[in-house]
C-alpha cells in the first residue's frame, strides 16, 4: 500500500479515539470546509484593521516584518502570505511542501503517531495547511521567523501540521502565534507539530496564544534532539480558552542533547488548562529543565511534567510554581522517573497565594498594595530564560505587561 | 517628630509591648537595645505599620499626625523607612527596579550602588539568595532611594564583612545627616541646627555608635522601655554586668 493511503488508514481507524487526557471535544461540531481568504501581499499585510493588527502583534506576528527573519502566516484553513528571505532559511506551507519535496516525507509523521488519537486522525484525513520551516546546515537565522495560525470564521475547526527542522550546526529561532479574530468566539484548532534538531544545532521555540473564550485547542507535539544539540521551547498563554489541553513530548537521542521547556500560564475564569512536557533523557551528558509558572485569577490550571532518565550521567530539573489570586485550581503533576543509578533528578513545586510578607514590604517602599501585588506577580511571571534572543525576550515582556491588566 | 504615647501591642494573644513612651525629635537618633525576645523589632514593625502588630491602646504620632491606623504604605509615604532584619526575596524583581521603585523618581540607582558596594548584586532578584551582609546593603540602597525622614534599622551591622562595617557605618550616618559631609562643610552646631532625619537602631554590638552619633539609647526590656541615657554608657553597663543587672542599676538611680 502506498505510505499515504497507509497514514489515512491508520487515521481513519483513529477518528473516534479519545484523547489519552483532557476532556473530549466533539468535532463533528465544528466545520472543517475550506474558507476561501485571498493570499496577501506585504502593502496588503499592513491594511489590515488595527484591531486586528493587534490581535497579531499579541501573538507575536508583526505585519511590518521588521526584524523578522521570515513569515508564515495561516488565515483559517487558507496559508494568505509565506515568506522567508533570509540565507538557509526555508519556509514551505507543508501542503506545497509535501507535493514538491520528497524529502519532507523524511519528517511527516516520523515522531507524532497518526492514530494517536481523534486529533492527530484529524489533522491527517483533513490537513488544511502548516508550515515547514528548516534552517539548512551551518545557517543561523539573524533575525526570528515569525509564524502565525489565524482563526476568523467563527465555528471553524482548523486543522494544521509544523514541522521544523533545524539542520547541523545550524541556529533557528521561531515565534509563533496562534489567534483569534475579535468577532470570533467559538472554534477548534488541531495542531501537529514535529521538531527535529540535529547534531550541535539550536533551536529556540517561543509559543504565545491568544485563544478566544469558547475556544477548543489541541496542539501534539513531539521533538528529537541529536547530539550536543539544544531545544528551547517557550509557551505563553494569558489568555481565556474554555479547553486547552497539550503535553509534547522530547526525545534526547544523543549525547549532550539538551531540552528546556518554559511555560507561563495566567487562567481566566471559565478557562480550562491542561498542560504538561514529557522529556526523555537517553544519552550520557543529556540535560533537561521544565519549568513552569502558573496563576489562576478562577481557572482551572493542570500543570504536569515528566521528566524519565534512562543512562546514568544525566541531569533534569522540574520546576512548578503556582498562584491562585481569585479562585480556580492549580493542579501541580511533577513526575521523575529515573531507571539507573547515577542521574540527578530533581523536581519543586510550590502552589499558594502571593505571601503577605512580601505585599507588606514593598508597601514599606511606598507601594499601595495594588502596585505592590502587580509588582510580584509580574515578577513571578519574569522567568529568566537562559539562550533566549533578545527579541524574543521583548514579546514575552511585552505579553507581560498586557496581561497585567486583565490580572489586575 | 514621633511622638509614641503609652503604647500597646499583642502579637498573637501575647502582650509583646506595653506602655511604650518614646519622643525621638527631628534630627534625633536613638539606639535601641534589649535582649533577644524583648520586643524591639516588634516596636520597629509597629511604627512601620505591620498589621499583625495589634495595637490595642495608646498613639503613634508622627509629623503631627495620628498614624496609629495608617497602612504601612500610607506611614512610607509620609516618610518613615525601615532597613529589615530579614527581608523576603521577592522572585523576579530586580533589585536595579526595587530602587527605582523606592524612588518614585528616576534615579541614577549604579551611582546609590557605588555607595554601599553593590553594583554587582543590581540585576539579581531582590534578596534571592543574599548573604546577610548582602542584604543589609541592599536594603541601605533601598533607603538611600526612598530617603524616609524617620528611619527604622533592625541591627544593620550584624553579619556585615569587616571589609563593609565601615561602608554600611558612614552610609547609615550620611541618611540620618550625621555623616563626615555634614560635619566637615558647616559649624558643629549649624550642621545640628540643620539636621531633620531621625534614627531609631537596633544593635547588639553597638558598632555602630562608632559611626553615628547618638543621641540617646533606650533599653527595651519585657516589652517595656526600662531606661534612658546615653547610648556608650548602657553599651558598657550592658557589657559588664548583662541586661537584667543593668536595667535594675538605671531604674535604681532614675
Amino acid at each position: 500500500m502506498h505510505i499515504d493511503d497507509q497514514l489515512r488508514e491508520r487515521a481513519k481507524k483513529a477518528i473516534e479515539k479519545k484523547g489519552a487526557i483532557g476532556p473530549d471535544v466533539n468535532l463533528h461540531e465544528f466545520d472543517d470546509a475550506p474558507v476561501p481568504h485571498s493570499y496577501m501581499a506585504d502593502e496588503d499585510l499592513c491594511a489590515i484593521p488595527g484591531e486586528e493588527q493587534k490581535q497579531l502583534i499579541m501573538a507575536g506576528l508583526d505585519v511590518t516584518k521588521k526584524e523578522r527573519g521570515g513569515t508564515y502566516f495561516q488565515k483559517d484553513t487558507e496559508v494568505i502570505h509565506c515568506h522567508s528571505p533570509q540565507d538557509g532559511i526555508e519556509v514551505i506551507p507543508i501542503r506545497k511542501a509535501l507535493e514538491h519535496h520528497d524529502w519532507v516525507r523524511d519528517y511527516y509523521w516520523k515522531l507524532a503517531a497518526v492514530d494517536a488519537d481523534k486529533y492527530t486522525a484529524a489533522a491527517e484525513l483533513g490537513l488544511h495547511d502548516g508550515y515547514v520551516i528548516r534552517s539548512l546546515p551551518g545557517s543561523k537565522s539573524v533575525y526570528p521567523i515569525q509564524a502565525c495560525l489565524y482563526l476568523d470564521k467563527d465555528g471553524i475547526q482548523q486543522n494544521v501540521h509544523n514541522i521544523i527542522i533545524a539542520e547541523e550546526d545550524s541556529e533557528l529561532h521561531i515565534i509563533t502565534g496562534c489567534a483569534t479574530s475579535p468577532h470570533l468566539k467559538r472554534g477548534v484548532h488541531v495542531g501537529i507539530s514535529e521538531f527535529y534538531v540535529k547534531k550541535n544545532a539550536k533551536l529556540t521555540f517561543t509559543m504565545i496564544h491568544n485563544w478566544a473564550e469558547d475556544m477548543m485547542v489541541r496542539p501534539r507535539s513531539v521533538a528529537q534532539v541529536e547530539e550536543g544539540g539544544l531545544f528551547l521551547n517557550n509557551y505563553i498563554c494569558m489568555k481565556p480558552v474554555r479547553s486547552l489541553q497539550m503535553y509534547p513530548t522530547t526525545h534526547l537521542i544523543g549525547k549532550d542533547a539538551v531540552a528546556r521547556f518554559y511555560s507561563i500560564i495566567v487562567g481566566s475564569p471559565g478557562s480550562e488548562y491542561d498542560l504538561g512536557g514529557r522529556i526523555f533523557l537517553k544519552h550520557p551528558g543529556n540535560r533537561a529543565e521544565i519549568v513552569t509558572r502558573t496563576i489562576s485569577n478562577g481557572g482551572d490550571i493542570i500543570a504536569r511534567g515528566h521528566l524519565i532518565g534512562e543512562v546514568p550521567d544525566i541531569k533534569a530539573h522540574l520546576e512548578c510554581r503556582g498562584l491562585l489570586l481569585n479562585g480556580g485550581l492549580i493542579h501541580a503533576i511533577p513526575e521523575l522517573e529515573a531507571h539507573v543509578d547515577g542521574v540527578e533528578m530533581s523536581h519543586e513545586a510550590a502552589v499558594g497565594k502571593i505571601a503577605q510578607e512580601e505585599i507588606a514590604y514593598l508597601m514599606s517602599r511606598g507601594l499601595t498594595e495594588d502596585e505592590a501585588t502587580s509588582t510580584i506577580v509580574r515578577g513571578f511571571l519574569n522567568v529568566d530564560i537562559p539562550g533566549l534572543p533578545p527579541q524574543l525576550k521583548a514579546e514575552i515582556d511585552r505579553a507581560i505587561e498586557e496581561s497585567d491588566k486583565d490580572v489586575m | 517628630m514621633l511622638q509614641i504615647e503609652d503604647l500597646q501591642v499583642k502579637l498573637g494573644d501575647k502582650e509583646i509591648l506595653k506602655h511604650i513612651d518614646l519622643e525621638i525629635h527631628p534630627g534625633e537618633t536613638h539606639i535601641l537595645f534589649g535582649p533577644n525576645g524583648s520586643g524591639k523589632t516588634s516596636l520597629l514593625m509597629t511604627i512601620m505599620g505591620y498589621p499583625q502588630y495589634k495595637i490595642t491602646a495608646g498613639k503613634i504620632i508622627f509629623k503631627g499626625e495620628d498614624i496609629t491606623d495608617l497602612p504601612i504604605d500610607e506611614r512610607a509615604q509620609l516618610g518613615i523607612g525601615m532597613s529589615f532584619q530579614r527581608p523576603p526575596t521577592i522572585n523576579g524583581l530586580k533589585t536595579r527596579q526595587m530602587v527605582q521603585l523606592c524612588a518614585r523618581d528616576a534615579v541614577d540607582e549604579e551611582t546609590l550602588a557605588k555607595k554601599v558596594n553593590f553594583e554587582g548584586f543590581l540585576d539579581r532578584d531582590v534578596n534571592a539568595g543574599f548573604s546577610g551582609g548582602e542584604i543589609k546593603r541592599s536594603e541601605l540602597l533601598q533607603l538611600l532611594a526612598q530617603d524616609p525622614d524617620l528611619m527604622l534599622f533592625d541591627e544593620p551591622e550584624s553579619g556585615v564583612d569587616m571589609e563593609n562595617i565601615s561602608l554600611v557605618g558612614k552610609t547609615i550616618a550620611s541618611l540620618l545627616q550625621k555623616g563626615f559631609l555634614d560635619a566637615e562643610t558647616k559649624p558643629k552646631m549649624q550642621a545640628k541646627r540643620d539636621r531633620t532625619k531621625m534614627g531609631l537602631i537596633i544593635t547588639h554590638t553597638g558598632f555602630i555608635l562608632d559611626y553615628v552619633a547618638a543621641d540617646k539609647g533606650q533599653v527595651l526590656y519585657d516589652g517595656m522601655l526600662s531606661c534612658v541615657s546615653n547610648p556608650h554608657e548602657i553599651l558598657n553597663c550592658v557589657g559588664e554586668s548583662g541586661y537584667e543587672e543593668c536595667v535594675r542599676c538605671i531604674s535604681t538611680i532614675n
